[in-house]
């Protein structure tokens, strides 16, 4: 018994966890800043396309990964505003905005990728972002070996978490954006800008998931293919949820679903299929909102276009 | 629009066509960008999707699935619900039908095919049933279930198709549904099969079902106003469920047609995102049926014209797939159109 739960729980599983909770991490940060302020955002999996491939050329042109992660937040951006200016100004259908940008990024994608490199599938390879050490950290027995040596994005998502937490819950701007997603009539009689307090939460929505999507391309791998963030932006939207749209607890989601994802060639091992293990996300985030751990509540003007009277 | 209104008004035919023209205007761009003539390759993508007997039956097959989704995104809306569970949906519903189609050998194809048929309705019709009964009992919002469980069907699959019902050598597919179970091709060499009297059926019925009975009405009315609904006596957890069902069932066809009449078997994540692209017919067909048609048409010729350009232009085909975006996006905003319009008539 003992030997088993080693062998799913050891640093090497936990480290590889932490990993794949990164890209994770990022994206459903993103997705709280939107949806706290009452704009749903299922466009993250295509913001965070756009970031992996614009993190990747933005490398491949410069040689400078650092470059093309400026290059991954501003592409994220931009697509965060294409769905503030639907979903907020033309009042367009906030999951049909969303879907379409995921369709967008898809074909924009493959049509650069082959127009610009002429290949179909992988971009050639480009330079990364470093892999870091912390010294001292590294030389304690266990946690050293599961946090000790990381990419510098692994670290940046993991400040990011406690700066968005300070963000939305200690400050007048956290409050001012929670509040619009609340009840944008009560925010707006108190003299908050409704349109503009969304317009900039979905823009930081698109810049983190495009973030999430350059650690793929730049941080995890060094170079960009086809659909390669492969349901990941739709992961973190499940994170964001099961964590009930707090920081903390999309990150605690997020490793969560980064273990599962990390353990799954190993009980694969033992006769479990990995496609079954792979459900476990969506299958906890559908229990979760039908309110059976703990009921996950969406903000309450989640969806609804604010028209000024 | 009215809840009585069975046919189009006439802005409901011109923003979408509005929509679609200026998709293409912004396609236009991008060929410019990869230094190609827009107005050729528009030509040489419409030409080799609409001139021609095989053309026009290659771009009625790609149509077909579309149709099926479409009507199911669709039938959803009329009740006020979003289904975009529509992929994962197609998916179970495939598999059930290539588990009867592989299962039975010997019986008849007038048994044999309708047999796979609705199983494979039925199980795409189950599957839609549980967001619905989650919406309708505890109110959890249809969309994020519907996308968790276009992941779970896909993982689903992906365990059926290399597992128990593996039956490709190397590649992750099932073997071949016996013939009694497949949907005859009608102008080979295009995959054109006989899905596409099974669309136009659903079309019809479709149609009917929502302007000419009581269900229909009932699903409309709860789309429409559902509290009104609740107070004329209509049961607004019921009709969101059957709403569903029907939703998952026709979403499922377009698994069916796909595996049946296209494939012969089920093949691991088949589907060239059917699910989502009804959800951009819907919208372009605005929710009728004719509609619907119409646009599942349009971007039929669009992925079928899209090989052709790819080939003789150097636009990669994935310009078609930034089309079908902006189109829904165009046609999501109605007041962009509406301002246009204006504009215009002020001008």
């Amino acid at each position: 018994m003992w030997d088993y739960l080693v062998y799913f729980v050891n640093a090497t599983v936990l480290a590889a966890a932490l990993r794949m909770a990164t890209p994770l991490i990022f994206t459903s940060l993103g997705g709280i800043f939107a949806e706290r302020s009452g704009v749903i955002n299922i466009g993250l999996e295509g913001m965070m396309l756009i970031g992996a491939f614009t993190g990747m050329l933005t490398s491949y042109f410069t040689g400078q990964p650092w470059l093309g992660l400026i290059g991954a937040l501003i592409a994220g951006a931009l697509m965060g505003l294409v769905h503030a200016v639907a979903a907020v100004t033309y009042k367009v259908n906030q999951v049909v905005s969303g879907t379409a940008i995921n369709i967008f990024a898809v074909g924009v994608t493959v049509f650069l990728l082959r127009w610009i490199f002429d290949v179909a599938g992988t971009s050639p390879s480009v330079s990364r972002v470093p892999v870091v050490t912390i010294p001292l950290v590294n030389r304690i027995p266990v946690i050293g070996q599961i946090i000790g040596t990381h990419n510098i994005m692994v670290y940046l998502a993991l400040v990011l978490v406690v700066i968005v937490h300070i963000f939305l819950f200690k400050t007048v701007w956290g409050l001012r954006l929670r509040s619009v997603g609340e009840h944008p009539k009560a925010a707006d009689t108190v003299g908050i800008d409704v349109f503009l307090t969304r317009y900039l939460a979905v823009i930081t929505s698109g810049a983190l998931a495009g973030l999430g999507g350059a650690y793929l391309s730049i941080a995890h791998l060094s170079r960009f293919g086809d659909q390669m963030t492969a349901g990941r932006g739709f992961i973190a939207l499940a994170a964001m949820i099961f964590g009930k749209w707090t920081p903390f607890g999309a990150l605690g989601a997020s490793l969560l679903f980064g273990f599962a994802n990390a353990v799954q060639m190993r009980l694969q091992e033992l006769g479990i299929p990995s496609q079954f293990v792979q459900m476990v996300p969506y299958i906890l985030t559908m229990i979760a909102l039908a309110g059976f751990i703990g009921r996950a509540t969406p903000p309450k003007a989640i969806g609804k276009p604010y028209k000024k009277e | 629009m009215k809840l009585e209104q069975s046919s189009l008004t006439s802005r409901e035919i011109i923003t979408p066509i509005i929509s679609v023209i200026l998709a293409l205007l912004v396609g236009a761009v991008f060929i410019l960008i990869v230094g190609e003539n827009p107005i050729e390759a528009y030509w040489v993508l419409f030409s080799n999707s609409l001139i021609g007997v095989s053309s026009i039956a290659a771009t009625l097959q790609r149509a077909t699935p579309l149709i099926f989704t479409g009507l199911a995104v669709a039938f959803a809306f009329r009740c006020g619900l979003f289904n975009i569970g529509a992929e994962g949906q197609l998916y179970v519903g495939a598999m059930a039908a290539v588990i009867v189609g592989v299962s039975f050998s010997g019986i008849p194809k007038v048994i044999h095919l309708p047999m796979a048929i609705i199983a494979g309705m039925l199980a795409g019709g189950l599957w839609a049933s549980i967001p619905g009964l989650l919406k309708a009992k505890l109110g959890v919002h249809e969309v994020i279930n519907t996308i968790m469980m276009n992941f779970i069907a896909y993982f689903l699959t992906d365990y059926l198709v290399t597992g128990p019902f593996h039956g490709g050598r190397w590649t992750p597919e099932t073997a071949r549904v016996f013939p009694t179970a497949e949907l005859s091709r009608l102008f080979p060499p295009t995959r054109l099969n006989t899905g596409i009297f099974i669309a136009i059926a659903a079309i019809i019925l479709v149609y009917f079902i929502l302007w000419r009975t009581r269900f229909g009405y009932e699903i409309r009315a709860v789309g429409f106003n559902p509290t009104a609904a609740e107070y004329g006596g209509i049961s607004v957890s019921r009709n969101m469920v059957m709403a569903m069902v029907f939703s998952g069932a026709l979403a499922s066809l377009a698994g069916v047609e796909q595996i049946l009449g296209v494939h012969g078997r089920f093949i691991q994540r088949f589907s060239p995102d059917l699910g989502f692209m009804g959800i951009a017919v819907a919208l372009l067909g605005k929710n009728h049926p004719v509609g619907v048609f119409f646009a599942a048409v349009l971007f039929g010729a669009l992925r079928t014209g899209a090989a052709a350009m790819d080939r003789l232009t150097d636009v990669p085909r994935e310009l078609v797939v930034i089309i079908q975006a902006l189109i829904i996006m165009f046609v999501a905003a109605e007041e962009l159109t509406r301002r246009l319009i204006q504009r215009r008539r002020r001008a």
